[in-house]
């Protein structure tokens, strides 16, 4: 039992699936033992079957649908501004002195008490859900990405000065491909932290929505309906975190071995 | 062995002083020495010596706080490609295979992918690393790694040389062959190389002329030329000249190192 030494690998996935397992039975025990109200805790069988319904009355693939809407929109404007001002926060001092102080600042703020000025400002539609989930991303994914374009070794960019490289082609030829890497992972990361942002914007003034659902769901009482909505966000979220990880793998095979 | 082809480069009293927040370290005194054309002058000193601070004012990576450079009589300004570099630490770019390394001078001047490729080749074969044209530098080792780097400088066809010791990373027996290999290099290129070591051995079985240098703040402390024949094979390491002249670098290097615990 040396810390930090390696486990073979079905060890590891059997770890995980213990887990599961391991909740899925203190839940079960907790719901069919009746040692929890089933209003305040349904029974995974109750679960199953609110996710049947919502999956065929349509409601559930609706709701996920405009969320994963909201989230796509929310971080992809974010990634586009943040991407390009992290690198060049990152590699140019003056645009450094100019806009960390205010972006770590505005950090600080939570993006849901602005939530009643975005209302005030946007109103109540999609431009304010998207605002919101932008606001929660936007301000650690750019202070992220200079990070990332930081660490960029200086050897790098010297070596390119000795072979010519100059302006732009630093930047085209070296930082970005050297900041690519920790880019991307900085976007897989930031998407999860979006879906976060999601909740508390759907939770104020939505039609539509999984954070809308949950919401609704908990005004009647259909606790089923709530962890239907949650399990749903949790699927989601992996899904387009493994897309992020099969994206890495095959965009920087050159960082593994025997390539 | 100097070519007698004039000198290629002038370095005109150059000093360094880099500003601390406290106080102002010196780094380098005013230094003056020439590199002949097709020349291997080496820098020899204990470290911290300010001997890599010559290199990178040479280089223009790094601005001399008086005094000035010039290459082929042209004073430099900033980096370019003229100056071809080798660093200690390892600076390939992990995402270009073997080849785009060598050919990333090449692919910015826009010389034709045809001509890029017969360059590249050449140096590939010319280093020994046929067959890992289209590996990444994560698959290579640490000797490997520094034979591309010196094909990359070369591929660029510098006016000269900067190598900052560019074995310093590499094991004992990786470095004596590393030794072999550049020296090959250097007979068949001819290149003026600058080179900067703080192995004494290393400084003889290579150079033309030894510049040793004091403690910081540094300066040249005496000029060593070494007459060896050329080519030069591992052998003449225990023949008495070779060993007459480390003794003497590792006395004048020895005093200095001493000065610098």
């Amino acid at each position: 039992m040396l810390l930090r030494q390696d486990i073979s690998k079905s060890l590891y996935s059997g770890l995980g699936a213990a887990h599961f397992a391991l909740l899925f039975a203190i839940w079960s025990l907790l719901a069919y033992g009746h040692l929890v109200p089933a209003s305040l805790l349904p029974t995974p069988g109750e679960v199953a079957r609110t996710a049947i319904e919502m999956i065929q009355d349509g409601s559930l693939v609706e709701h996920a649908l405009v969320s994963t809407f909201r989230v796509t929109s929310g971080f992809l404007i974010s990634a586009v501004i943040a991407v390009p001002l992290g690198i060049l926060m990152g590699t140019w001092k003056w645009a450094l002195g100019f806009f960390e102080p205010m972006f770590g600042f505005v950090r600080y703020m939570p993006a849901s008490a602005f939530i009643p000025l975005f209302i005030l400002w946007l109103g109540l539609g999609e431009p304010e859900k998207i605002m919101v989930i932008f606001w929660g991303t936007f301000f650690q994914q750019v202070l992220m990405v200079m990070d990332v374009t930081k660490n960029v070794p200086l050897e790098l960019i010297e070596v390119s000065y000795t072979l010519g490289a100059k302006g732009f082609s630093v930047f085209n030829r070296v930082i970005i491909p050297a900041s690519l890497p920790g880019i991307v992972d900085t976007l897989r990361i930031t998407f999860g932290w979006a879906w976060t942002y999601l909740v508390v914007a759907e939770i104020v003034g939505a039609s539509s929505g999984l954070g809308y659902a949950i919401m609704h769901a908990a005004r009647f009482g259909h606790t089923g309906k709530i962890f239907v909505c949650i399990l749903t966000i949790g699927l989601l979220g992996m899904i387009t975190d493994l897309i992020f990880k099969f994206i890495y793998n095959v965009l920087f095979a050159y960082q593994r071995r025997g390539t | 062995m100097l070519g007698g082809k004039g000198i290629k480069l002038r370095i005109q009293g150059v000093c360094k002083t880099f500003n601390g927040r406290r106080n102002d370290v010196e780094a380098l005194q005013a230094t003056s020495f020439e590199v002949q054309e097709g020349e291997f002058v080496t820098i020899l000193g204990p470290s911290g010596c300010g001997k890599s601070t010559i290199l990178r004012i040479v280089a223009g990576l790094t601005e001399p706080t008086a005094g000035r450079v010039l290459l082929d009589g042209r004073e430099i300004k900033g980096p370019g490609p003229d100056r071809g570099m080798v660093f200690q630490s390892y600076t390939l770019f992990p995402w270009l295979t073997v080849r785009r390394n060598i050919e990333f001078g090449l692919e910015l001047r826009g010389v034709p992918a045809a001509e890029r490729h017969a360059i590249s080749q050449h140096y590939i074969e010319l280093v020994g690393l046929k067959g890992f044209e289209e590996a990444y530098p994560v698959s290579l080792s640490g000797g490997m790694k520094q034979r591309v780097a010196i094909a990359r400088a070369l591929a660029n066809d510098p006016e000269i040389l900067l190598m900052d010791e560019p074995f310093g990373a590499l094991d004992a027996q990786t470095r004596l062959i590393m030794q072999e290999i550049l020296l090959k290099v250097w007979e068949e290129s001819r290149k003026t190389i600058l080179f900067v070591t703080h192995d004494v051995e290393e400084a003889v079985f290579l150079s033309d002329t030894v510049h040793v240098m004091t403690a910081r703040p540094g300066q040249i402390k005496e000029t060593v030329q070494i007459n060896l024949p050329r080519p030069r094979t591992y052998e003449m390491k225990d023949e008495p000249e070779f060993l007459r002249l480390k003794k003497r670098l590792l006395d004048l290097i020895r005093a200095e190192s001493l000065k610098a615990v």
